[in-house]
């Protein structure tokens, strides 16, 4: 198991510094404009321009602009030029916001996912089972931006049920915090919901053909423990990785549109107002951090994954 | 899909979900239609994929219809502005946007067809022609970044799949790391970087509000979903034997690569063309919906839906009536995609809802 975490952070390590080098290649290598002039954003004064360019040393080699690249966004010196404001300050402040979305939905979408997908394979080929197929195309297809207005307009302005958009710390009102986020958790939760039910769903038909979902059966286990202990146990190995990478790409993605839909003050509400002002320092920022997490993320899953699962591990280091 | 050189050891008669072997043809021997002909048989046979596919059809027939919308019906462009213009409706006389910046609401026929959804913004352009126009450049950036996607990971998955080795390792976890990057942050990093500058590599040359920008865009962070499979699938081809025949006979690389695998990979690839335009198409409207994807005069789609949601309270249609668009495109061609796969392979366990099914389509979706 050791050497299997150790093969894995050396391996995301060298994915970091990939990432890393992808960022720079996008904001700072691509032949298009000068970078400082691009940095610099719509209105910038020719001395704020030379200022930029001196400072992030746009005429030094390559590697050398890479490490002041990254010293700038690591040392928190990464700053958006109109107004001067510091990137990470904004991009913590907008943390809170961000995670409360995401793991709001994340629960949401998890629960309600494997309890719909336990109950339509143990009654596989019923109308639960066929309705949730429905729902997982429809899924993958509706997006954010089309659910969300709906939501929007008859839940929040026609009916009145809901408060309106924004985002309330959870510390200032707890009760509020709770009201304001329940549309966008399920607006983000919803589509994954018909997903996840449908991929439990099928690990768990194939398990129950394994062999020992017979000896069960055959011992003489209650047809409830047969499935629980031992079908349901042996199919959640697999939505661990899904959910860690689904989770993952929530946090540093699919949350930006939600956020920006309903409000919410978070780390993609910041990037959304960043991209329309076509200010880079900020969108620099937030995909260094956001890629970073994923991979981050990611490795944490596999070492999950093969904590829970021998045959990983073992194979891994058999290679 | 035809793996085995042979069409009749191709495709069995029927498959799982194919229903009752009913008879298409009466007094002919089944195995005297080609693998494509029975696939297509199969396909028409499956009722749902064959009415989205008419969906489909209608939705590109609509937004082929754009230009004479726009000039009989409508009068104006998609992106001509009408803040004085008055409307006569009737005896009664209305304004285009009022004197407060509020758009006109759906006419739908009482203009003669004249701003039939209404005005977008304060700008007062006509909200049906821009949907028409929005609409074909959010299936044109699909379709067009689909082939360039599609192109690029055959092309990467032949090479790693045929020649393995170093040059798979370099490919496979490029492709690998490419995954599990946030598309659609690097998709924003990229398309903004792109948008502000414009490129210059060599002889091409792109201006930042070119609808070019997207299309490079998604084209390269999609490859990876398409990639990955077909490298699957030509790993397990290059074992086969007609390959080894091949080479016996003194087939080039080249030749194995392009004149025996590839064939064999096309009912894969149809497959996952028809569902990357489904991606791409959400991936450029969840682009362009941020401001990284298609710029200002040009609209999509997804910038309508942005500038819709300004007025979601007063008149919802203009946000909802694109986010329809953008469901019923991407949906009929997730359905067809996937009655292509029940099709083409009736063999085949990858079913929309199976786990690797749905991850594969999944990709950049948002």
């Amino acid at each position: 198991m050791l050497r299997f975490v150790i093969r894995r952070l050396i391996g995301m390590v060298f994915v970091l510094f990939v990432v890393s080098i992808l960022v720079f290649l996008i904001f700072n290598v691509i032949p298009n404009s000068p970078p400082a002039q691009r940095l610099a954003g719509k209105n910038a004064t020719p001395v704020l321009v030379k200022s930029i360019e001196e400072e992030w040393g746009f005429d030094e080699s390559l590697p050398v602009q890479y490490v002041t690249m990254m010293k700038n966004v690591f040392t928190g010196e990464l700053t958006s030029y109109s107004p001067r404001i510091p990137v990470n300050d904004q991009i913590q402040e907008g943390i809170p916001a961000t995670f409360s979305l995401s793991i709001g939905a994340g629960i949401i979408w998890l629960s309600f996912g494997l309890l719909l997908g336990y109950l339509a394979a143990t009654r596989a080929g019923g109308w639960l089972d066929r309705a949730l197929t429905g729902v997982a195309i429809a899924g993958i297809s509706i997006p954010v931006f089309l659910l969300a207005p709906v939501l929007i307009y008859f839940l929040t302005y026609k009916l009145e049920i809901f408060p309106n958009g924004g985002y309330v710390k959870l510390t200032e009102d707890p009760w509020e915090w709770f009201t304001h986020l329940i549309l966008p958790w399920f607006t983000l939760a919803v589509l994954s919901i018909g997903f996840y039910s449908r991929v439990l769903r099928s690990n768990m038909l194939d398990v129950m053909n394994e062999d020992y979902v017979r000896t069960a059966r055959a011992k003489g286990l209650s047809e409830g423990r047969v499935m629980t202990r031992h079908v349901l146990r042996n199919s959640l190995i697999p939505i661990v990785t899904l959910f860690g990478l689904d989770f993952g790409a929530t946090i540093a993605g699919t949350a930006i549109i939600t956020e920006v839909l309903y409000g919410i003050t978070g780390v993609g509400y910041y990037a959304a107002h960043a991209i329309s002002n076509f200010e880079l320092p900020p969108i620099m920022g937030v995909t260094l951090y956001g890629a970073f997490f994923v991979v981050f993320i990611n490795t944490l899953v596999d070492i999950a994954y093969a904590y829970l699962d021998p045959r990983v591990r073992l194979g891994a280091s058999a290679q | 899909m035809a793996i085995d050189p042979q069409p009749e050891a191709a495709i069995p008669a029927g498959g799982p979900g194919a229903g009752p072997a009913a008879p298409e043809q009466e007094g002919k021997d089944r195995s005297d239609y080609s693998p494509w002909r029975l696939a297509f048989n199969r396909f028409l046979r499956n009722r749902v994929a064959v009415a989205f596919l008419v969906l489909f059809f209608l939705i590109v027939v609509f937004l082929l219809a754009a230009p004479l919308w726009a000039h009989h019906v409508a009068h104006t462009g998609p992106n001509q502005t009408h803040t004085v213009e008055k409307l006569h409706v009737g005896g009664e006389v209305r304004e285009v946007v009022t004197v407060e910046g509020k758009p006109i609401g759906p006419q739908w026929l009482e203009a003669d067809g004249k701003f039939f959804l209404g005005a977008d913004s304060r700008l007062g352009r006509d909200e049906m022609v821009r949907l028409m126009y929005g609409g074909r450049i959010s299936l044109f950036i699909g379709i067009v970044s689909g082939l360039i996607t599609t192109t690029l990971a055959v092309i990467l998955g032949l090479l790693a799949g045929y020649y393995r080795g170093w040059v798979d390792t370099v490919i496979a976890r490029t492709l690998d790391v490419l995954w599990s990057l946030p598309v659609l942050l690097f998709g924003i990093a990229l398309g903004v970087s792109l948008a502000v500058g414009g490129l210059k590599i060599g002889p091409l040359e792109l201006s930042g509000g070119s609808v070019w920008v997207p299309i490079f865009v998604i084209s390269i962070f999609t490859i990876p979903y398409v990639a990955r499979p077909i490298r699957g699938e030509v790993l397990a081809l290059s074992e086969k034997e007609f390959v080894e025949a091949a080479i016996a006979q003194g087939a080039g690389p080249g030749r194995v690569m392009f004149a025996e695998i590839l064939p064999n990979l096309a009912s894969t690839i149809i497959v996952f063309f028809t569902l990357n335009i489904a991606n791409n198409m959400l991936f450029e409207a969840a682009l362009s919906f941020l401001g990284a994807g298609v710029q200002p005069p040009n609209s999509s789609w997804g910038t309508m839906i942005s500038i819709g949601v300004e007025l979601l309270t007063t008149q919802p249609l203009l946000a909802i009536v694109p986010g329809v668009m953008i469901m019923l495109t991407v949906l009929s061609l997730n359905i067809v995609g996937d009655g292509l796969r029940d099709a083409l392979d009736p063999r085949s366990k990858v079913r929309l809802g199976a786990r690797t099914g749905v991850a594969e389509i999944e990709g950049a979706s948002v």
